[in-house]
């Protein structure tokens, strides 16, 4: 075959030519990757991970960032962090949301329902940015806005190993990527914060996590380390509510398609069966010569 | 063709009916006793497997329709409305967003097969055409499409390529406002996106059907790239074509299925979750996978005007390939030169692709410069030339040659088809 050989000698030149240029690029060190209980096709949220992960957010995040497409009723919701509908009433009774007109016309906060949204923590980007110099973005779907380039040949694997987490790895490298002290060379504009993991390395946001900073009940250890995965793995779902359901779903629909295909095949086999063993034989034959069952 | 039986209508109900309107006749000619080359290999599934990417982007994109909002303070948060509280929405959404790609996939795969066995020569020019001018429509609609959820990236695609409007000389910045319906890229152009996204895969329908009524006056090519000369050399297309089609086409919604329920967000750009934000450019501003080869010729070449030009010109020129190659002998399998430039070919279309998504400096640029060369030369030099100087190898008599596996026994009585034991 020398046009397999043409496109192996193309591609090897091409790819070697490629790489230097490639090296350039990564000056941010690629996040870890970790383990999650909801990668793979057959993964499911971890549902005290998500509780915990809630906790850190209601402690830590949630005092500049939103979450306004989250719904405290998808609290209670099935594939996500398991609250009872009670829990979940009495969650967000406690957040002040922005009432409807009364008769007088005048609106009132009034306390959350199941219906609300997590109320946002600033009224509009001007009031964030005059408070913090930048505006934190809401959370809602963070953990699939941001990722990282995994690069040739890395995400060709991606596709077969069902690799979806570069949004929550960068995420759990960001909140433990902090340095107190940038590496020498590098300076860091006042007002900002080292991350090695930051694009740029410039980060508005002060470190967020420290060691015992929220208090777990169940036993995990709190360190940074495991804030930093449970409030990743808790903006998974924020971001993918429904991924559960999609696996298990995805699952039931592989099943099927392969033993639909595997049928197909065999009928296909037999239906060509006579014109693969008898070629010269075979005319086209209309269906109505065929007798009926 | 012609020989092949004719619909008998069996019921009464039927002849009142064909004497009226001749549907049932039209489709047992062309679907069901329509002839096919015996020797179609599975790249010949891919047509079936268009329409029915066809089918499912229009079904999904219509109930995705229900549920959207085409305003920019809306769009946003209302595709994120579908992914979480319409039932099945995430599916819905993720059916339509990787529907797409493999739509694409499928398109070029199916491209590919036409350049490779020749099926745009000699009788089938039109059939290419309307072929190229159903890449044009699915790239316009793909585009408009990837606008909607009014992402980060689809806010700056639709600034890029609107933006290429304007590097056409005197009236270039008029017609980007026209397009725009405004002075920059903002709820006008998104509301009239939205509509021709909408209008766009009717038109595909309709040029569908042309193509296929092509196809069926022209018969279909295959590998051994000679016309059928005898019955035998063809089949029924029910059951033969039907059932090799169907299982094909399950397999790859094997495929689909894969990246819809298990790497959704796979092929999409992780900005695009970033509502769009004009203050805010992008640092790398990429499209999406199956625009990339065309976005690396834009970028190779230094001139706006001409990167355009050159963008324009690398999809118009497919509709010229029937006269470019001049070679007499369609099937690849007979040109041993062609073949390997042919290959050549496809690498440098990954490879442009490949080059698309990267930042357009230092050898990505000298890359995307030297493969956009071979692109143009491989249709204005390359193909016109080998039918001059390539010496084929010599055709099979007949397509049932071709497939006669040495060793076979012809000429036995053939066993009634399979459908007749049960």
């Amino acid at each position: 075959m020398a046009s397999a050989r043409t496109i192996l000698a193309l591609a090897v030149s091409f790819a070697a030519l490629g790489a230097p240029a490639l090296a350039q690029e990564h000056e941010t060190p690629s996040p870890p990757m970790n383990k999650w209980s909801f990668a793979g096709p057959f993964g499911k949220f971890d549902r005290a991970q998500l509780q915990r992960g809630f906790k850190v957010y209601r402690e830590v995040c949630q005092v500049c960032h939103g979450l306004k497409l989250v719904a405290f009723r998808t609290l209670a919701d099935p594939g996500g962090p398991g609250f009872t509908t009670a829990q979940a009433t009495a969650i967000a009774a406690e957040y002040q949301v922005k009432g409807e007109p009364d008769d007088q016309g005048e609106v009132k906060d009034r306390p959350g329902r199941l219906a609300d949204v997590f109320p946002p923590p600033f009224p509009n980007d001007q009031a964030a940015r005059a408070r913090y110099n930048a505006v934190p973005p809401d959370l809602s779907v963070i953990a699939k806005a941001r990722g990282y380039e995994r690069g040739f040949p890395r995400w060709v694997g991606d596709m077969f190993t069902q690799y979806q987490e570069q949004g929550v790895d960068y995420l759990t490298a960001l909140m433990e990527g902090y340095k107190d002290t940038p590496p020498a060379g590098v300076t860091i504009p006042p007002g900002s914060f080292y991350n090695e993991y930051f694009p740029g390395h410039a980060i508005a946001m002060p470190q967020p996590l420290t060691d015992k900073r929220v208090d777990y009940t169940d036993g995990a250890p709190m360190t940074v380390e495991q804030y930093a995965k449970d409030i990743s793995a808790f903006l998974m779902w924020t971001a993918e509510p429904h991924l559960e359901a999609r696996k298990r779903i995805g699952m039931q629909v592989f099943i099927f398609l392969i033993v639909l295909s595997v049928l197909l095949y065999f009928t296909k086999k037999k239906v060509w069966h006579a014109v693969e063993l008898h070629p010269e034989e075979l005319k086209p034959r209309p269906p109505t010569e065929y007798p009926r069952a | 063709m012609s020989g092949h039986p004719t619909y008998q209508p069996q019921s009464a109900f039927m002849r009142w009916m064909e004497r009226r309107l001749p549907i049932a006749g039209l489709v047992y000619s062309s679907f069901v006793v329509y002839p096919t080359p015996r020797n179609l290999n599975y790249w010949w599934t891919f047509g079936g497997v268009l329409a029915f990417m066809l089918g499912v982007q229009i079904v999904t994109g219509i109930v995705l329709a229900m549920h959207y909002m085409p305003h920019v303070d809306f769009a946003f948060d209302s595709v994120e409305q579908i992914m979480r509280d319409v039932n099945y929405g995430w599916l819905l959404r993720y059916l339509h967003s990787n529907g797409a790609s493999m739509f694409f996939l499928a398109a070029y795969i199916h491209m590919f097969r036409g350049m490779y066995y020749g099926s745009y020569k000699d009788p089938r020019e039109v059939l290419w055409i309307l072929g190229v001018i159903l890449l044009l429509l699915m790239i316009m609609t793909g585009f408009m499409g990837y606008v909607l959820p009014w992402g980060q990236m689809s806010f700056w695609a639709a600034t890029v390529i609107t933006n290429l409007f304007s590097a056409i000389p005197l009236v270039g910045e008029s017609v980007v406002t026209w397009l725009w319906g405004g002075y920059a890229v903002g709820n006008p152009t998104l509301n009239r996106f939205y509509s021709l996204h909408y209008l766009l895969p009717f038109v595909i329908v309709g040029v569908v059907v042309l193509h296929i009524w092509a196809l069926h006056v022209a018969g279909q090519n295959n590998p051994a790239g000679i016309e059928p000369k005898t019955e035998h050399d063809t089949v029924a297309f029910t059951p033969y074509a039907t059932i090799k089609d169907s299982f094909f086409l399950a397999v790859f919604c094997i495929l689909l299925a894969w990246f819809v329920f298990y790497i959704p967000n796979f092929l999409g750009h992780p900005d695009n979750y970033i509502p769009a934000n004009p203050a805010v450019t992008p640092t790398h501003i990429v499209p999406e996978w199956y625009y990339l080869p065309f976005y690396a010729i834009l970028r190779a070449i230094p001139n706006k005007l001409l990167g355009v030009m050159a963008l324009g010109a690398s999809i118009l020129i497919l509709a010229f390939l029937p006269w470019l190659d001049t070679s007499k002998v369609r099937s690849a399998h007979y040109r041993p030169l062609y073949r390997q430039f042919f290959w050549v070919f496809v690498v440098v279309c990954i490879g442009l692709g490949w080059l698309g998504s990267k930042p357009p400096e230092g050898n990505y640029v000298l890359f995307a410069r030297i493969f956009t060369v071979y692109y143009f030369a491989y249709f204005l030099v390359i193909l016109p030339l080998l039918g001059k100087i390539e010496k084929t190898k010599p055709l099979p008599n007949s397509i049932s040659e071709s497939v006669l596996r040495a060793g076979k026994p012809i000429g036995a009585p053939a066993p009634p088809p399979a459908g007749a034991k049960a």
